[in-house]
């Protein structure tokens, strides 16, 4: 009894889904037989069986997800049938024949080879160190006859190594080179051992050629494999399933860092607002104001959330990345706000978060600024219908009324789902944050 | 900022054929510097721009019937600028080109037999059937070609205004080159050098709103091209080139101040290729009605327009003049077909200049 | 392949380097058309130090420091050639020629061809080639062979400081482009200039040390490692020939095939890659013309195929050295 198993289709693949099933019980199948569909994270593959025999069960369900090397099906090896050909090309390459062409007993047969040739002639060509997928076939359809392989020629004897000089001084000096030993690497006939012949007259016979060496193929090195199957399973279905598209606007913040230096005038430290604050705060009323982009898509309809929570990416040190939820970002005032901020970021660092935490925020925002990019398109986090990305605020030259001056300002963007808005509703929401932010008095 | 009152103009070539008379205009330059602003010196103008419209309009028909073949770029629109500059530049003045030169060629005064001859591939062709419609040259004109790299012949300007000035010469050198070489390294590569050195050089681009098939705009972040030559540290300006009497009237004023030592100096001459890029072209890249518009504002026309108005000119002297321009045009097709081919085995000739020589 | 002179005494060794300015010398004192224009050639006294001393000589009109824009001073060295003058442009390294590259295949190499021989171009244009300096992939490749595929410029590689300081007035007197390619390597390297020699010829390869049993044929930075390893392999009993291209185009194929003629094996050492090389076209040639004079294949010292590294071990191991051409020659003979 061997088992079907779920096989590694790559380095990075730890499990695999099984799609369908391509043999049902009680069928035979030969080794090289596709059998399975298998979708990994990357593909969806056929997948072959390396027996032959017969299906006794299939173990796993189609739509299960197992890991790697898990039995899923159970062939009974002692009722294989009779070899038949393999019916795909085998995984590894087929040994090169060996150079000397002897008869290998049991070589597998190529598709050509077994369908214009009998055993007979594949015997006899066999004997002859014939190669079948040379000899021309003047049966009928291809076929080849006992009398093409009689007649082919058989593999000329092996060339005789020596040097275009060698060759040169042997044909004027009349020496054979036949009859020659080479004094060169490989037994290279050089012009030495032609002279050296022409003198004493003496043909020895030639050596037996040492093989050529062949080149060594190294193997690739592997990949490590990632950590990250979370993330790109969940990365790749917002890819493959939510249609984004992306607006950026620019948001001039001098309003609001004015009013913000206002306002830590005399703060302490601990207690001073950042600009990541007046910024979340702005998109949690901006959601607020836009409530389409506030919500989830669930059956094929958006589902607009009731109040706003905002998902704050934030980036793990181990790697990886979480957003768990900021609730009541829209009602909370800005030194709450920057509180509750505080702590959820230093929460979800240590592994701390709350279940209700890291369920359904309505709308995610991803600041990228503290890393230094101007501006961040992100992926949306299924079933939310919406990503606000936030760069680095950085000082421009805006021009005010004619005249060129330098403002904070910050890149703000937008992915959203356009199944569930479009791009007129996403430039309310960003106009709604830039206008929220011009009066940082009303946050 | 085109100055095109007759009093300026009237100035500008008074003060041209003054500076003229310097070392190198005394071997009396060519034609059109010396000519007066009379009825005569419209007429020139007038010849020499229906010249270049009927030799292209017989090499489209060559190019149709397969007489002359590789990319062929006409002119066709652009004659005013062609004429109009080189009646500031005198014979030892140099001028270096573009792949779009069959105008620049016979304003210069290359023969309309060589200039044909060289599209037929003859042995008698103005660079011995080596080069093509794109390489035209004729060292005893200091016609420098024929560049069909966009740009590549600016460097090479800089380097002839470069050694005149080593010389201890008052020549010029004007190169010309499209909207498209200004987006090109070399170009500002050879703005630089020249206004960092003053070197006499003037740079005459004929932008014609699109490189190939992509418009000003969709190449350009900022279009104003004078000013951005300007910020090199060189006097530039823009001109009508499609107003020969205009252009004329820039580039003696330009000429006269690079010959006196003024450095480098830049004229933007608007104009417009009535036909496609090359031979044909779809054309999908520019509206009908604005080729439309611009066919309204044909330099040709409109110079022989202004002469009629002023009663210089009628149908009679304009039917003869086109009769001349033909039959010169006839002749330089005949010639060109009557003459010998190349010898094949002169192919590697002129590759070195060692006598017969190859590598 | 030179002009010899009776004169003898036994002057002080010279460096590349030195040779090199006291042909710059001699030749912007010979012809006043000459002049040297290039990064850093004047104030500075050229990157690699060539220029020092030339702009106090010879002022600032003909020692002319231009702005890092290859293409534009490089274009206008062609052009002041076409204007009468005869430039001397030099470029800090072949990888920084690449920028100007359309003027020199577009143009220098072109002009005379494409105007049926109306304008011909005597430009000269300096550069320092090669590795071995631990300057990085960006300021060490060896891109002689791409210029040396270019039909109409002559490209030169003097590998000695008799060639440094009597190779450029032979280019200045070319009416054609010439490139001259100097290795980084050499700059430093002494010698003691030949007082008996007057002038070179660009034509001919020179055979740098006699030999019977395989010619080794290098040029430029290659030359003393290819000299190196003959010395060694003298010790062994094997006599290699030295075959020093000096030209790079156009090839002396009757000095390389003669010597192939007397030993019968070829040893081709080329700084640059081997794909496409020099090394390739010398190869071919070899076997082209000299086939049924080959004792043994031709073999092939080249660099990796690597952009070559900083780090010193690895760009060693990049490079042709004294032992890879010693084995490789042994392999040939053995």
């Amino acid at each position: 009894m061997a088992e079907f198993t779920m096989p590694s289709l790559g380095a990075d693949m730890e499990e695999g889904t099984l799609v369908e099933w391509l043999v049902s019980p009680g069928e035979t199948v030969t080794k090289g037989d596709v059998v399975a569909v298998v979708e990994t994270a990357k593909s969806t593959i056929e997948v072959e069986c390396f027996d032959s025999g017969t299906i006794s069960a299939l173990l796993v369900e189609p739509g299960t997800t197992v890991p790697v090397g898990t039995p899923m099906a159970s062939i009974d090896s002692a009722v294989a049938p009779p070899a038949r050909p393999a019916a795909k090309q085998p995984v590894t390459p087929a040994p090169a024949p060996p150079p000397d062409l002897q008869p290998v007993p049991g070589r597998p047969l190529t598709r050509t080879e077994r369908a214009v040739s009998t055993p007979l002639v594949r015997h006899l060509a066999e004997e002859k160190g014939i190669d079948l997928s040379t000899v021309h076939g003047s049966g009928r359809g291809g076929r080849i006859t006992r009398s093409d392989v009689e007649h082919a020629p058989t593999e000329p004897p092996p060339r005789l190594r020596a040097s275009p000089l060698a060759r040169r001084l042997a044909q004027s000096m009349g020496v054979d080179l036949g009859g020659l030993r080479g004094t060169g690497r490989n037994g290279t006939i050089r012009a030495d051992d032609v002279r050296a012949a022409a003198v004493d007259h003496l043909p020895r016979e030639a050596e037996p050629r040492e093989p050529v060496e062949k080149p060594v193929l190294a193997s690739p090195a592997e990949s490590a494999p990632g950590a990250r199957a979370a993330i790109a399973a969940l990365m790749t279905r917002a890819k493959r399933e939510i249609p984004h598209y992306y607006l950026s606007t620019k948001v001039d913040l001098a309003a609001a860092m004015a009013w913000m230096r206002d306002q830590n005038t005399g703060r302490p430290v601990a207690q001073r607002l950042v600009p990541v604050a007046l910024l979340l705060k702005a998109v949690a009323l901006a959601a607020r104001q836009v409530p389409e982009l506030n919500g989830h898509w669930k059956d094929d309809a958006f589902v607009p959330a009731n109040g706003v929570r905002l998902g704050i990416a934030v980036s793990l040190r181990g790697g990886g990345l979480t957003a768990p939820a900021l609730a009541d970002a829209d009602t909370m005032p800005l030194p709450e706000l920057m509180a509750a901020l505080r702590d959820l970021v230093s929460r979800a660092r240590g592994g701390r978060l709350r279940a209700s935490e890291t369920t359904d925020p309505t709308l995610t925002v991803t600041n990228l600024g503290d890393q230094g990019v101007e501006a961040v398109f992100g992926v949306i986090y299924p079933p939310q219908v919406a990503l606000v990305g936030l760069g680095r605020v950085i000082e421009q030259p805006v021009a005010v009324n004619g005249m060129l001056t330098v403002h904070p300002t910050v890149t703000a963007t937008l992915s959203a789902d356009h199944r569930a808005s479009d791009g007129a509703t996403g430039a309310r929401f960003l106009t709604a944050i830039e206008r929220l932010l011009q009066r940082p008095e009303d946050l | 900022m085109s100055s095109t009152s007759a009093q300026t103009e009237g100035k500008a070539r008074r003060a041209a054929r003054k500076s003229g008379r310097g070392k190198a205009g005394s071997a009396a330059a060519r034609g059109a510097p010396d000519s007066l602003p009379s009825p005569d010196h419209h007429l020139s103008l007038l010849r020499q721009m229906l010249t270049i419209r009927r030799f292209e309009e017989r090499c489209v028909e060559l190019y149709s019937s397969t007489e002359i073949r590789g990319f062929v770029h006409l002119y066709i629109g652009e004659e005013a600028v062609a004429v109009g500059v080189n009646q500031a530049l005198g014979q030892e003045d140099a001028v270096v080109s573009t792949y779009r030169e069959h105008g620049h060629a016979l304003a210069r005064g290359v023969p309309a037999e060589a200039v044909m001859a060289e599209m037929y591939g003859k042995a008698t062709g103005c660079s011995r059937g080596r080069g093509g419609s794109m390489h035209l040259f004729d060292a005893d004109r200091r016609f420098y070609g024929g560049n069909a790299i966009v740009a590549g012949g600016l460097p090479l300007a800089a380097g002839l205004a470069l050694a005149d000035r080593m010389r201890g010469s008052t020549h010029v050198t004007c190169c010309f080159f499209g909207d498209g070489a200004f987006a090109e390294g070399e170009f500002h590569e050879t703005a630089n050098l020249a206004a960092l050195w003053q070197l006499p050089l003037l740079l005459v681009c004929e932008n014609n709103l699109y490189a190939m098939g992509t418009s000003l705009a969709r190449e350009h972040a900022q279009t104003n091209l004078a000013m951005r030559a300007a910020s090199y540290g060189m006097p530039a300006w823009t001109v009508d080139g499609m107003d020969v009497l205009a252009v004329e009237a820039a580039a003696q004023r330009a000429v006269e101040s690079v010959r006196a030592g003024n450095g480098p100096h830049f004229i933007e001459a608007q104009t417009y290729r009535f036909r496609a890029h090359s031979m044909y072209d779809p054309d999908r890249y520019r509206a009908k009605s604005e080729i439309e518009a611009w066919k309204g504002r044909d330099p040709v026309q409109g110079l022989a327009d202004r002469m009629r108005t002023d009663g210089r000119l009628d149908d009679r002297t304009m039917e003869e003049l086109d009769k001349g321009v033909l039959g010169e045009i006839d002749r330089a097709v005949r010639s060109a077909e009557d003459a010998p081919m190349e010898p094949v085995a002169d192919l590697l000739r002129f590759v070195t200049s060692a006598p017969g020589s190859t590598t | 392949m030179s002009t010899r002179r009776s004169s003898a005494g036994a002057p002080p060794p010279t460096t590349y380097r030195e040779a090199l300015r006291e042909g710059l010398r001699e030749a912007m004192h010979e012809d006043e058309r000459v002049f040297l224009m290039g990064e850093d050639v004047g104030n500075y006294g050229g990157c690699f130090g060539v220029s020092l001393g030339l702009l106090e000589e010879f002022g600032p009109e003909r020692i002319r420091d231009t702005p890092l824009s290859e293409s534009g001073f490089v274009g206008a060295g062609i052009g002041a050639a076409l204007g009468g003058m005869r430039p001397v442009v030099e470029i800090m390294t072949v990888n920084f020629s690449l920028l100007a590259m359309d003027q020199i295949l577009n143009n220098a190499a072109t002009l005379l061809h494409m105007s049926g021989g109306q304008l011909g171009v005597p430009v000269v244009i300096r550069m320092t080639t090669g590795a071995g300096r631990q300057l990085g992939a960006q300021h060490s490749h060896s891109l002689e062979g791409w210029y040396a595929h270019i039909p109409g410029i002559r490209v030169l590689a003097p590998a000695t400081v008799d060639d440094a300081r009597h190779m450029l007035a032979a280019a200045l007197a070319d009416p054609d482009p010439v490139l001259i390619f100097e290795h980084g390597s050499l700059y430093n390297a002494e010698g003691v200039l030949d007082g008996t020699i007057e002038a070179v010829d660009l034509d001919t390869a020179a055979v740098r040390r006699p030999g019977t049993d395989v010619s080794v044929i290098t040029y430029g930075g290659s030359l003393p490692k290819a000299m190196a390893a003959a010395d060694v392999l003298a010790g062994e009993g094997i006599s290699a020939e030295v075959v020093d291209l000096r030209t790079l185009r156009p090839l002396d194929d009757a000095t390389i095939m003669a010597s192939v003629c007397r030993t019968h094996r070829a040893v081709i050492i080329d700084e640059a890659w081997r794909s496409g090389s020099l090394a390739a076209e010398i190869s071919s040639r070899i076997t082209e013309q000299a086939f049924y004079e080959l004792d043994a294949p031709v073999e092939r010292v080249c660099s990796a195929e690597v952009p070559i590294p900083y780090a010193r071990q690895l760009e060693e191991a990049a490079l042709p050295q004294v032992a890879t051409i010693a084995d490789a020659v042994r392999r040939t003979v053995s």
